[in-house]
């Protein structure tokens, strides 16, 4: 009985390091629920279909978005969204318009979390930054013009 | 699949709790290309961070290679002084990280 159940096991992780082996299973998509789709697409309204299901978002000055007028250094642009004005933050997507993938990061809010968020992006060239806020299943979006002098992608 | 290294500190803001977390990591986007020899660096970046406050799930950030290097990260709770934040990190090549702080 026992070498039964053993040999069951067995297989079953036999199996499953096969795949991963076979890159059927890239380990990425076994550990996270990484929004593949949503950061290979190339356009902003491509990006917000794939991470809200919905491209149609409204202006509002709940959304603040901070983001440097200029920016001496692309390579490390702090951009800083603060939709705790509203109610019912469900999630914030920023988006660097004119980044090769638009979608620069996406977070979700559940429990203790306040709908905040900072972080430093690369960006290439003068762009805008985009923010994205759902909010009780509506959209809204705030957009500030970044001047960057020297590019963060170049290699 | 390596550590990921960073450091977390918690902030009280009044009405929430802020905490900023700073790693340790290149950022590497895979497109870059080594002048020399033509050749481009794989794609090494840290593409989830989750964050746990007292075991209950409160963010989740999603990133793509569009964050600077040694990436910054704030983002504010709710909840009282003591209460336990976890943050943990993954990289798509499978290296992770997780760190834990006090709230006060």
């Amino acid at each position: 009985m026992k070498r039964r159940t053993f040999l069951k096991a067995g297989l079953a992780t036999g199996a499953t390091a096969v795949a991963v082996n076979a890159g059927i299973l890239v380990p990425n998509t076994v550990l996270a629920a990484w929004n593949e789709k949503a950061f290979a697409s190339k356009t902003v309204d491509e990006g917000m279909t794939a991470v809200f299901g919905a491209s149609n978002a409204a202006d509002s000055a709940d959304v603040k978005l901070k983001a440097p007028a200029i920016a001496e250094n692309g390579a490390v642009v702090p951009v800083e969204v603060d939709a705790s004005a509203l109610k019912g933050v469900e999630s914030i997507a920023v988006f660097a318009v004119k980044n090769p993938v638009p979608l620069a990061c996406t977070a979700k809010f559940s429990g203790a979390g306040v709908g905040f968020t900072s972080v430093r992006l690369k960006m290439g060239e003068t762009q805008d930054v985009v923010a994205v806020v759902k909010a009780g299943g509506k959209l809204y979006k705030a957009k500030s013009e970044v001047k960057v002098t020297i590019g963060g992608c170049g290699g | 699949m390596a550590d990921i290294s960073f450091r977390l500190k918690a902030e009280n803001k009044g009405d929430a709790f802020e905490v900023k977390a700073l790693f340790k990591h290149p950022m590497e986007t895979g497109t870059r290309k080594n002048k020399a020899t033509g050749e481009v660096f794989p794609a090494d970046f840290i593409n989830e961070v989750t964050a746990k406050v007292n075991g209950a799930p409160a963010m989740v950030a999603e990133w793509s290679g569009a964050v600077s290097q040694n990436p910054f990260l704030a983002f504010r709770v709710t909840g009282k002084a003591g209460d336990k934040v976890e943050v943990s990190c993954t990289s798509n090549k499978g290296d992770s990280g997780t760190q834990t702080v006090d709230l006060a």
